[in-house]
């Protein structure tokens, strides 16, 4: 069996979809999945500074597709776990210097070696995420619960089911439970049922994402903390396992008093 | 015999009809005769006449792809049917030719007849969707904020209606919108444009017409006026 290609992708710029490819991955890797990543926002590369391989770059994804170098001399090992690697884009080029048959024959080479292939998309519909969504057998869409978010998302979902590679699943990226509980954000369920389709996960906003992306350290490979366990649940249902969603919408009284019959 | 394909100018461009062979002849017929002579074909517009077969996006996609390595610009796709227009229109194609160069067997196949055309949409329309038709449009889904529906004749929605609906666009006051939510980011309804006011999430189903020379929307009641209309 060959490897899942997965382009996560979100249409708006600034919802965390280079986030969420870093911390996916790691998480994957760290159930020992073979994965690796691919950078395609050519020209605004950040996947690298994100998982802390900056200084490593040697060649990148252009070098590969124009014969400059050999895949394999491309894809960067990360520090921390044996089998995840990092493809990272051009910096010093733009969208124009890749198109979508490069990609697809990259991700044809890398397919029987890995287990998971992850394509971190440019944000925009134009040519950039036309490449990155070329090559994919099943589509992520980030979004944050607000409204011009939630509107891109669904003109992303609807590009996609154009071009036949839906059905997307859907990421609900930096949550605010407080905000929800005072009805100041949208929840789950408003956001699903604007945009119909498969949830795979619900990621609150947690200070510790933005720390560990500074620092070059995933937060999914943090044991501890909750929005880590989030990335984790992600990796656990992408590999078709059934993993339950936490209720952030609700705090500890009213977890306590599910526990406590009698308080109510 | 290779298929049959049919070259037309028009005022800014070229008309190409297709054959109804099977596509991949017809196709690779295309390709073959826009590469032939490239001194012809280099740079132009080409308007591409499929007839009534159904094509999905990927495979305009690959033939506008082709097409464009020949230095030819494919800006439109004419078909009579709709998945094949909808395909079309997802690629960012036009599906229609301006009036002034239609041909005379297009125009005809879109005029709406005595009781109307009607395009079924079988599907949610999201964002960025934008569907334009000579007749009624009748839609088994909601039609997301950011889609946009444009009928000469009556716009029925199985579904929210969340997004933009120009009723009667070509001067038709008698044309009706009506959804199971009518709660659309504006309404237009032959040359007026309304809001819908902001409400709380009641979903009764609802019909939305001019009356005295401003839109309203009344409730769906098959016991009232309606009925009698119908007699």
């Amino acid at each position: 069996m060959g490897a899942t290609v997965v382009t996560i992708t979100s249409g708006k710029g600034g919802v965390g979809k280079t986030t969420t490819v870093a911390n996916v991955a790691a998480a994957l890797a760290a159930r020992e999945q073979r994965v690796v990543c691919i950078d395609t926002d050519i020209g605004l590369r950040n996947l690298d500074v994100v998982l802390g391989l900056e200084n490593r770059i040697v060649y990148d994804l252009v070098h590969v597709v124009e014969g400059t170098c050999r895949l394999r001399q491309a894809m960067i090992k990360d520090k921390r776990m044996p089998e995840l690697y990092l493809i990272p884009a051009a910096q010093t080029r733009d969208k124009s210097a890749l198109s979508e048959d490069d990609l697809k024959q990259v991700c044809d080479e890398l397919r029987s070696d890995f287990d998971w292939v992850l394509i971190d998309s440019p944000a925009g519909i134009e040519g950039g995420f036309r490449n990155a969504l070329a090559p994919a057998d099943k589509v992520v869409i980030v979004t944050n619960p607000e409204v011009s978010a939630v509107r891109d998302a669904d003109r992303i979902i609807g590009l996609v089911e154009a071009e036949e590679k839906g059905p997307a699943m859907l990421i609900l990226n930096r949550v605010r439970a407080d905000m929800v509980k005072r009805g100041d954000m949208l929840d789950t369920d408003d956001v699903l049922d604007i945009l119909a389709v498969t949830l795979l996960g619900i990621i609150p906003e947690d200070e510790a994402v933005l720390v560990g992306s500074n620092r070059g350290v995933p937060v999914a490979l943090n044991g501890k903390s909750s929005v880590g366990q989030a990335y984790r649940d992600v990796a656990g249902r992408l590999q078709g396992e059934d993993v339950p969603f936490p209720n952030l919408d609700r705090g500890w009284l009213s977890r306590l008093s599910e526990l406590v019959p009698w308080m109510d | 015999m290779p298929p049959d394909i049919a070259v037309k100018g028009l005022k800014d461009g070229l008309l190409i009809t297709l054959s109804d062979d099977p596509w991949d002849d017809v196709e690779a017929e295309l390709i073959d005769r826009l590469g032939q002579d490239d001194s012809f074909f280099k740079g132009a517009r080409v308007a591409l006449q499929v007839g009534s077969r159904t094509l999905r996006a990927a495979e305009l996609g690959r033939l506008r792809d082709k097409v464009s390595d020949l230095e030819v610009l494919l800006w439109a796709v004419l078909s009579e049917s709709t998945r094949t227009c909808e395909a079309a229109k997802a690629l960012g194609l036009a599906t229609s030719l301006s009036k002034k160069t239609v041909a005379p067997s297009i125009q005809e196949a879109d005029l709406p007849g005595e009781d109307g055309h009607a395009m079924l949409v079988r599907q949610t329309l999201r964002s960025g969707r934008f569907i334009e038709y000579p007749g009624h449009v009748v839609v088994l889904g909601d039609i997301n904020p950011g889609a946009e529906v444009v009928a000469q004749g009556n716009v029925i929605v199985w579904g929210r209606l969340n997004g933009v609906v120009h009723a009667g666009a070509d001067g038709d006051s008698s044309a009706v919108v009506c959804a199971l939510d009518l709660a659309p980011t504006q309404l237009r309804i032959d040359n007026l444009i309304t809001r819908s006011p902001r409400r709380s999430r009641s979903s009764n189903p609802e019909l939305a017409c001019i009356r005295e020379g401003q839109i309203v929307a009344e409730r769906w009641a098959p016991k009232g006026k309606r009925r009698r209309k119908f007699n």
